[in-house]
């Protein structure tokens, strides 16, 4: 009666994200002692988004969800966050350069 | 989403078999997915809220790096990593307790939940003792007795921080001063910014605390089961968001500049 399309992620799974993520924090947090120039900030960045995205693609199911409409407002939010960032950051660099 | 079983019911009789599923919904599985839209629409007006903060705060890392990067520096790495940590097991608790709802195991699905309280009250727990030293250390910017230039919480304590600043290289006393009160003013807008997104990130997780004692007490009660456990996915859903919004913060507040550290 009851409709069992949900998706049930394997325990396994869940552990290897969290695993991932414990090491993605420690490596974070080591790299950003090492001097890489104005890389820094790339990758401290970089390695912040690739945790995010493990936890919205599995521990919040964007992956798997039956419901299609929910990439659409993921995607709509973070693009109207990056055209706010960026606008931003254009407006204040090219106003007060130097 | 089978429009021939919405046919064969009618549409204003509550499906009496299944008392969790609202007569305006046509299955299970669609009122489970509006009830999971929703809170994601509501998640992207919090990505937009939190959004202002960290436009606010770009542009002002932008303007004054340097001053920003001394700050960054005394705040406690150790400890903010590791708080990290703690979220982090909190969201993979909060997964499993989803999970073992879905396999119909409530004592698990309970522990889990505890657990991610646990993990959520020590989290706020710790992030109160960095703000307890910030505190002692002179660095909360509305206090009449902000001061980052002499006492405990100099920023030229911290190792490499006066060469940053351009401090060791000022021997004129009345610039000396002049740039002081500089970075006074500017590492003022950097702890602001800090207390604001911790701050709104801790009540966040005040909410989210209140949110799983509830949620807790529900799945104590047997109320989820592989068929209906709604208030709880939505619930992890929220707790997801907060830990992402940390995973941010962590490197753009603590992370400005560690190099050689």
């Amino acid at each position: 009666m009851a409709n069992h399309s949900e998706h049930v992620a394997s325990a396994r799974l869940y552990w290897l994200i969290w695993l991932a993520l414990i090491i993605c924090t420690v490596l974070t947090a080591y790299v950003a002692t090492v001097d890489l120039g104005k890389f820094n900030t790339v990758v401290a960045l970089g390695i912040a988004t690739f945790k995010a995205t493990l936890v919205a693609l599995i521990f919040m199911n964007v992956k798997h969800t039956s419901e299609k409409m929910t990439k659409a407002i993921l995607i709509s939010a973070v693009a109207w966050l990056l055209l706010l960032l960026f606008l931003s950051l254009a407006d204040y660099s090219s106003r007060l350069a130097g | 989403m089978s429009d021939s079983h919405a046919m064969e019911t009618p549409l204003a009789v509550e499906h009496e078999a299944r008392p969790e599923l609202r007569h305006h919904f046509a299955d299970e599985q669609q009122q489970r997915n509006a009830a999971s839209l929703g809170m994601w629409w509501f998640l992207g007006t919090e990505i937009m809220f939190f959004g202002g903060m960290f436009c606010g705060y770009l542009v002002y890392r932008r303007m004054y790096f340097t001053e920003f990067a001394a700050a960054s520096r005394t705040l406690n790495l150790p400890i903010g990593a590791f708080n990290t940590v703690v979220l982090l097991c909190s969201s993979l608790t909060v997964a499993m307790a989803v999970r073992f709802a879905q396999l119909g195991n409530r004592k698990m699905q309970v522990r889990m939940l505890l657990l991610t309280l646990v993990f959520g009250l020590a989290f706020l727990g710790i992030k109160g003792k960095e703000w307890g030293d910030k505190y002692k250390e002179h660095h909360i910017p509305t206090f009449n007795h902000y001061n980052v230039i002499s006492g405990e919480g100099a920023l030229t304590n911290v190792k490499g921080n006066a060469e940053l600043l351009g401090l060791d290289k000022i021997t004129d006393p009345v610039k000396r001063q002049q740039r002081e009160a500089e970075i006074q003013q500017r590492t003022k807008i950097f702890y602001s910014l800090y207390f604001a997104l911790t701050g709104m990130h801790a009540i966040h997780m005040i909410i989210g605390v209140g949110i799983f004692i509830v949620i807790t007490w529900m799945a104590h009660k047997g109320r989820f089961t592989p068929e209906y456990h709604t208030p709880l996915e939505i619930a992890g859903l929220y707790w997801h968001f907060v830990d992402i919004v940390w995973i941010y913060l962590f490197p753009l507040l603590y992370l400005i500049d560690r190099r050689g550290a």
